[in-house]
């Protein structure tokens, strides 16, 4: 990474929409690549014109193609949602830390994403699916809303048909049709019968999922540095500079996103923070 | 909860005496395990399958609520008066399930205040993480509205 200010300009070159509000664009390099993504790490992505946001990786191409997943909740987010194929994006990155889904090989691997947090955890599964055979077993726990808010929902139903893998996609409202699982991703999470010792949990979403689903597995004698959160503070400069996403002693664009259980438990309960 | 949290805390003979309270039993896809308002006589752990728990709202039929999975405990209403079921339950997909007789657990519990208390507690565990889990969902987390 030569200038981590400049933003290398990329071009959308696909878009799918997921839900009502998020879509997932790929977008490819016009000249110049960034370093590889780590799954985990985010891209700043300014909208030009408009401003500069931290958003996730969740695809990895090999041919050096990024995708991002976008919900649109405000302006920057927006104009990033709405970009179809052809728009400019300057993207900066990759910052931050990652899941490195590898060292967990060896054991099993427990995915609990909730919402838009199913995007950064996009690459651990496909990365865990490409080397099925260093883990034991490996669960995917997706929680949305509705079941009309699932992200990567084909994507999500081919994983479900998988007998490799154990997916349990939950909705906190059911709609008619839906003869999935009802409950909150704690749910089917305390049902697992867990090997705390041997196991690895992944989990992305609102704060609070976070912390409940941590509790659940702290419940079930996990130690808390086998439990990796994701952490979100909005961000500026991405490269620790600027202080904008301080939270507590960390600067979660280099010290995160991804963090411990261990390091992100007394943060995340202090309000103030 | 699993079968080993529900005996957990339990001496062998009070062990046996759960389980001579019990039977197995096997549902198929759509069967009804009791109805709201019905006479709550039984308990269930659920070895294997899900339970729908529903609630009947006019013009959407049975809506569902929850649902249960392989390690839970279902039906608590028979613990407490008026001992009628608060929802429907249905089994979706196969089911296997140990059944506890509600009579029987009562008079092993009136004699036997420890094991009452330790089952009672087992029941408050499990009352309370449908609440925690029931709050979750209140909160709406993933929405951004
Ligand atoms: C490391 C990191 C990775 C991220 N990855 C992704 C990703 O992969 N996909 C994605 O869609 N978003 C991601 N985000 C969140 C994204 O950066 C924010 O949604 C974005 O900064 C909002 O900017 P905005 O200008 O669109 O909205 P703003 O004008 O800044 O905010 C508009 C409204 O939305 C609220 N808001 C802001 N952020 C969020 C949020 N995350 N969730 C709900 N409400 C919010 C604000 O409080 C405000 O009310 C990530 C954030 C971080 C820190
Ligand atoms: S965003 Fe500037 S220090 Fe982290």
């Amino acid at each position: 990474m030569t200038e981590p200010m400049l933003p290398v300009g990329y071009r959308v070159i696909d878009r799918t929409v997921e839900t009502h509000d998020s879509a997932t664009i790929q977008l490819e390099p016009i000249d110049r690549s960034l370093d590889r993504f780590r799954p985990g790490q985010f891209a700043m992505m300014y909208a030009y014109g408009v401003g500069e946001v931290p958003i996730s990786i969740s695809g990895i191409g090999d041919d050096g193609t990024l995708t991002h997943t976008i919900r649109s909740v405000g302006a920057v987010s927006r104009a990033l949602h709405d970009a179809r194929p052809g728009t400019v994006i300057g993207v900066r990155g990759p910052f931050g830390t990652t899941w490195a889904p590898e060292g967990a090989a060896g054991n099993d691997l427990v995915v609990v994403a909730g919402g838009v947090g199913l995007a950064p955890l996009r690459p651990v599964v496909l990365s865990a699916l490409a080397a099925r055979s260093a883990y034991s077993r490996v669960v995917v726990i997706a929680g949305a809303r509705t079941p009309d808010e699932f992200l990567f929902r084909a994507e999500l139903d081919a994983w479900t048909a998988r007998d490799d893998l154990d997916v349990e996609l939950t909705v906190d409202q059911p709609a008619a049709g839906w003869d999935g699982t009802v409950g909150f991703v704690t749910e089917p999470l305390a049902r697992l019968r867990l090997d705390p010792e041997r196991t690895v949990a992944f989990l992305c979403g609102p704060e609070p999922m976070m912390r409940f689903s941590a509790r659940v597995l702290l419940r079930a004698q996990m130690p808390s540095d086998r439990i990796h959160v994701s952490l979100e503070r909005s961000m500026k400069c991405g490269i620790a500079l600027c202080g904008h996403c301080q939270l507590g002693p960390l600067l979660v664009c280099r010290d995160g996103p991804v963090v411990t259980y261990t390091v992100a438990e007394p943060l995340l309960t202090v309000p103030e923070l | 909860m699993t079968s080993a949290g529900l005996f957990d805390g339990l001496t062998a003979t009070e062990r046996e005496a759960l389980l001579r309270a019990s039977h197995e039993e096997f549902y198929e896809d759509g069967d009804r395990l009791f109805e709201e308002g019905g006479h709550a006589g039984y308990c269930w752990l659920i070895r294997n399958g899900r339970v729908a728990l529903d609630t009947t709202v006019p013009g959407r039929g049975h809506v569902v609520i929850q649902t249960l999975g392989a390690g839970d405990l279902l039906g608590w209403s028979w613990l407490i008066p008026p001992y009628r079921w608060h929802f429907g339950a249905r089994a979706v997909g196969t089911v296997e399930a140990t059944v506890f007789d509600a009579a029987q657990l009562k008079v092993l519990a009136d004699q036997d205040p420890r094991l009452g208390y330790l089952l009672t507690q087992q029941l408050l565990a499990v009352v309370l993480d449908r609440l925690q889990s029931t709050r979750a969902r209140l909160l709406d987390l993933y929405s951004h509205d």
